[in-house]
C-alpha cells in the first residue's frame, strides 16, 4: 500500500478527517493497514502499547482476565472506532486485551513514531491530544452510563 | 335586594327543606366552627368569632349574636362535593373466571350549602375546573355538584391570616351562589340583605317574609364589605408569579423553609382546592369481592411520586418547593388560574405556622 | 337510579387472557380480548391503558401491540410490586380490568418523507413496538427505519424472533447490551454508542426514545448531538399514575401531567424540566 491510500483512508476516519492536510500527511508516514483474523488477539494486557488502531471494518471485544471468572468482556469496538490510548502516556502498556471477534481490517499507527514527531511539532501533538481527548471523554461518559446499570430491576 | 329579618332567615332555611334538601353549614364543634348538617338557624354559630394567626385557630365570643362573625375554619366544601373517601367501583369474580365491575356512584342528595364565603365560592369554581372542565369529567363530582343550593355570605369579619383581597377572590360574592347574604347588626337586631344569583334563587326569596331594602341599607350592606376588605389580615403579591416561581427552582428559601416544614400536609387537608387522591383496594376474606375507592392524599406523602423502589420527590425541599409551585404558578398553566384563593387555611393549620405570603414574598428576594 | 350525566371514567371493562407469552424471567407479554366480545379499544402507538388486577391494584401499561389490529390488546409487563406480580401470573382465562386509552402518541406521521430512528433501552421497546408497526404499515414513505435496542444482557432481551422478522422488512436493527458472556455474537455497550454509527440523515430525521429516564436523557442528548434538532426528538415519560385522567395529581412534572399531556413529549419542551432534580 502506499502512503497516499493509508492518507485516503485516514480521512474517511471521523477521528482524523478534519485534519489539516500537512498533519494528515505527517500521521499518514506512520500509518499501515492492519488485518486479524477471527479470535486474534489485537493486542494483549501487559504488552508494549506502541501500536493504536482505527478499526475500518469487523468487531473487537476489550476484555480482562479475572482469576476464578475466567474473560470478562467490557466493551465491544466497530466500524470507526479508535483502539488503543496507552501508548500515549507511560509505562505504555495495555491494560485490557483486545480480541478480534470476526475479521477486523484497521489502520495502525506506529506509536512511537508519534509520540516522537507529536514532540518535535507541539501543533500537531495538540491535534493529536485534543482528538483523543475527545474519543476517551466519550466512551467515559459511555462507560459511566453502562455503570449506572439502568436496566436493573429494583423493587 | 331583600332584607330579611330573622323570622326570615330561619324561613330560607325552612323552604330549602322543604324543597328537599339537606343543609349543612357552620356550626360549633370541636372547638372550631366546621361545616356540618344543621336544622335550624339555632345550630349556627351565634356570637361566636375566630381568633386566627399562623399556627393558632382559638374560638372567642363576641359580644353581640352575630351568626356569621368568623372567617373560615379548618374545613371547606370540598369535603362534601370532593369526599374524603368515594366507592369507585365494586367488583366480583364469578365462577368461570370472569369478573362483574359495577359503579360505585350513588345518587347523590340534595344539598344546600348555607353561608359559603366568597374565598370558597372561588374555591368551588377552581374545583369545578378540575373536575369538570379538563380532559375528562369526573362523573361523581359532577353529580353532587348538580344537587347543590348554594347561600353565601359576605364577609363581616377578615381573619388574621386572610388574604382574599390579593387574590381577587371577595371579599364580596360576585357569583357562583343561588343567594347572597348580607348581615346587619344594628342595635343588637340582625337583619340579613339578601339578593339573588340565579332563578331559582329569585323563587326562593320571592317566598320569604321581608321587604325590598332601603337605600340606607344597600349602602350599610356595602360598607360591611368595604370594612372587611380594608381589614385583611396578610396581603400577597401576585404580580409575575407564576414565571417567578419557575425560576426560582434553586432559590435558597426552599431549604430554608424545607427545616422547618414537618411535611405533615395539614396544609392540603384544609386547602379548599388541594384536589389529589390515591386509590385503595379492599377485598373479602373470600377474594370474591373487592372494592376500590379514591381516598385523599397529599402530595407531601412520601409515596405520592413512587416510581421503580423510590419516589420522585422526597426530600421536604421538593415536596414543599412543588407545593408551593404547583399552588401558586403551575396552577396557572394547567388551569388558567391560580390554585389559591387566600383563605389563610393553610396558614392558620400549619403546625409550625408557615405562612404562604410570607414564602411567596421570600421568594421574590434575590437570593444572597 | 337515574342515568348519571357522564359515565365514570373510573371503571374499567373485563378483558380475558387469550395468551400468555414469557419475553424474560419477569416480564411476560399478554393478549388480551374483551370478556363480552366485540372489538377491542383502539389506540395510539404510544397510549397506554390503566390496568386492574381484582383487588390488587391499578397500573399504567403502555400498549405495545399493533394499532391496526383492533382484535386484541398486547401488553408487555414486567413484574415490579403486587400489582403487577397479580397481572403476570394470572392464567390464560384469568379477566383484568382495561380502561383507556390514554396519552399523546409517538407522531410516525411526522417522520414520513425522512428517517426513522427509534432507540429502545430495556422494556422501553415494549411502548415503542406500536409505533414500529406503524411505521413498517408506511414503508414506502419512510426512508431509513433504524431500530437501536440496548439491554441489560442477552437474557433480558424482548421480542427475539420478532427483531430478525424486522431486519427483513427493512429495518435496520441494532442491538446492544450492558454486558455479555464470550458466547454473546453482537455489541456490548449502551445503546448511546449505536446513536453514532447508526447512519441516518440528521436533518430529515424523527427519533423516539423510550426507556430508563437516565439512558432517555443520554440518548436524546446524542441524537441532538448527531444533528438531530431537538423539536425532533421524542421521549415517552413515565410517573406514578392513579387516575390517569388529569385529576389524582400524582404524575405532574413542573406544569405537565405526564398522563394528559405526555407520556409522549417532544424533547425540546421537556428537556429543561427533565434537569431539574425532584420536580
Amino acid at each position: 500500500m502506499t502512503v497516499r491510500s493509508v492518507e485516503d483512508l485516514l480521512r474517511d476516519t471521523r477521528l482524523f478527517a478534519d485534519l489539516p492536510p500537512h498533519h494528515l500527511e505527517t500521521i499518514a508516514g506512520c500509518a499501515v493497514t492492519a488485518r486479524f483474523d477471527e479470535g486474534a488477539h489485537v493486542f494483549r494486557e501487559g504488552g508494549p502499547a506502541d501500536t493504536f488502531y482505527v478499526i475500518r471494518s469487523g468487531t473487537v471485544a476489550l476484555e480482562t482476565h479475572m482469576p476464578g471468572r475466567g474473560p470478562a468482556r467490557l466493551v465491544t469496538l466497530h466500524d470507526g472506532d479508535v483502539l488503543g490510548w496507552s501508548w500515549l502516556f507511560p509505562p505504555f502498556r495495555w491494560h485490557l486485551d483486545a480480541l478480534a471477534l470476526e475479521p477486523v481490517a484497521a489502520v495502525a499507527f506506529d506509536g512511537v513514531c508519534l509520540r516522537r514527531k507529536a514532540e518535535e511539532d507541539h501543533d500537531l501533538g495538540y491535534e493529536l491530544m485534543r482528538r483523543f481527548a475527545e474519543v476517551i471523554v466519550s466512551r467515559l461518559q459511555a462507560t459511566r452510563l453502562q455503570l449506572l446499570d439502568v436496566y436493573r430491576h429494583d423493587g | 335586594m331583600k332584607v330579611l329579618d330573622p323570622r326570615g332567615l330561619e324561613a330560607l332555611l325552612e323552604a330549602l327543606v322543604e324543597r328537599g334538601y339537606r343543609l349543612i353549614g357552620p356550626t360549633v364543634a370541636d372547638g372550631a366552627i366546621v361545616y356540618e348538617e344543621i336544622r335550624s338557624i339555632a345550630d349556627l354559630p351565634a356570637g361566636w368569632t375566630d381568633e386566627q394567626e399562623a399556627g393558632t385557630y382559638r374560638l372567642r365570643r363576641r359580644d353581640d349574636d352575630a351568626l356569621f362573625g368568623y372567617a373560615v375554619g379548618p374545613q371547606s366544601w370540598k369535603r362534601v362535593l370532593h369526599p374524603p373517601s368515594v366507592t369507585l367501583f365494586r367488583a366480583r369474580r364469578d365462577g368461570d373466571g370472569g369478573m362483574e365491575l359495577v359503579d360505585g356512584a350513588e345518587e347523590p342528595e340534595p344539598l344546600a350549602f348555607i353561608g359559603v364565603r366568597s374565598c370558597d365560592l372561588h374555591a368551588i369554581a377552581r374545583l369545578d375546573r378540575v373536575l369538570l372542565g379538563g380532559r375528562f369529567v369526573d362523573a361523581a363530582y359532577e353529580a353532587r355538584r348538580g344537587r347543590v343550593f348554594v347561600v353565601a355570605v359576605n364577609c363581616g369579619v377578615a381573619a388574621s391570616t386572610c388574604f382574599c383581597v390579593s387574590m381577587e377572590t371577595g371579599p364580596r360574592a360576585t357569583s357562583g351562589y343561588d343567594v347572597a347574604l348580607t348581615e346587619l347588626l344594628e342595635d343588637g337586631d340582625r337583619h340579613y340583605l339578601a339578593e339573588a344569583g340565579t332563578g331559582r334563587g329569585e323563587e326562593l326569596l320571592a317566598e320569604l317574609p321581608g321587604r325590598e331594602a332601603t337605600a340606607g341599607e344597600v349602602e350599610a350592606g356595602e360598607q360591611v364589605v368595604e370594612r372587611t376588605a380594608a381589614s385583611m389580615g396578610r396581603e400577597l403579591d401576585t404580580e409575575g408569579l407564576p414565571e417567578l416561581l419557575a425560576a426560582s427552582r434553586d432559590h435558597p428559601r426552599w431549604d430554608e423553609v424545607a427545616d422547618r416544614c414537618l411535611t405533615c400536609g395539614n396544609c392540603t387537608m384544609v386547602c379548599p382546592t388541594c384536589f389529589c387522591t390515591t386509590v385503595e383496594d379492599v377485598t373479602d376474606l373470600a377474594g370474591t369481592e373487592a372494592e376500590r375507592r379514591q381516598v385523599w392524599d397529599s402530595c407531601f406523602t412520601l409515596d405520592f411520586t413512587y416510581l421503580h423502589g423510590g419516589g420522585v420527590r422526597t426530600s421536604p425541599r421538593g415536596r414543599y418547593r412543588h407545593w408551593l409551585t404547583h399552588k401558586l404558578g403551575t396552577w396557572h398553566d394547567q388551569f388558567g388560574s391560580s390554585g389559591c384563593v387566600g383563605c389563610g387555611r393553610c396558614i392558620a393549620w400549619c403546625p409550625v405556622g408557615i405562612d404562604i405570603t410570607e414564602e411567596a414574598a421570600a421568594l421574590r428576594e434575590a437570593p444572597e | 337510579m337515574a342515568e348519571p350525566a357522564t359515565a365514570s371514567h373510573f371503571l374499567p371493562e373485563p378483558y380475558r387472557v387469550v395468551r400468555r407469552h414469557r419475553e424474560t424471567a419477569d416480564t411476560w407479554t399478554l393478549d388480551l380480548e374483551p370478556a363480552a366480545g366485540g372489538d377491542a379499544l383502539a389506540f395510539a402507538p404510544g397510549q397506554f391503558t390503566m390496568v386492574y388486577a381484582f383487588g390488587a391494584g391499578e397500573v399504567p401499561i403502555s400498549l405495545s401491540g399493533d394499532p391496526a389490529r383492533p382484535e386484541r390488546l398486547v401488553h408487555t409487563v414486567r413484574i415490579a410490586g403486587a400489582t403487577t406480580r397479580a397481572i403476570c401470573t394470572l392464567d390464560r382465562g384469568g379477566v383484568l380490568g382495561i380502561r383507556g386509552p390514554y396519552g399523546t402518541a409517538w407522531p410516525v406521521d411526522r417522520a414520513l418523507g425522512g428517517d426513522l430512528v427509534i432507540a429502545a433501552g430495556g422494556i422501553g421497546l415494549a411502548p415503542l413496538r406500536p409505533a414500529l408497526y406503524a411505521a413498517l404499515a408506511r414503508r414506502e414513505e419512510l426512508g431509513r427505519v433504524v431500530l437501536l435496542y440496548g439491554g441489560r444482557s442477552p437474557d433480558q432481551l424482548l421480542y427475539g424472533p420478532e427483531l430478525e422478522r424486522w431486519r427483513a422488512a427493512g429495518v435496520d436493527v441494532h442491538v446492544t447490551v450492558d454486558r455479555a458472556g464470550r458466547e454473546w455474537r453482537g455489541p456490548i455497550g449502551v445503546v448511546t454508542t449505536l446513536i453514532e454509527r447508526a447512519g441516518f440523515d440528521p436533518e430529515r430525521t424523527t427519533a423516539l426514545v423510550c426507556g430508563p429516564e437516565v439512558m432517555m436523557r443520554f440518548a436524546a442528548a446524542g441524537f441532538v448531538r448527531a444533528g438531530v434538532g431537538a423539536e425532533r426528538v421524542f421521549l415517552s415519560m413515565e410517573r406514578n399514575m392513579k387516575c390517569a385522567l388529569g385529576q389524582c395529581g400524582r404524575c405532574q412534572l413542573g406544569p405537565v401531567f405526564v398522563c394528559g399531556d405526555g407520556p409522549v413529549f417532544r424533547y425540546s419542551e421537556i428537556e429543561p424540566l427533565l434537569a431539574v432534580p425532584e420536580l
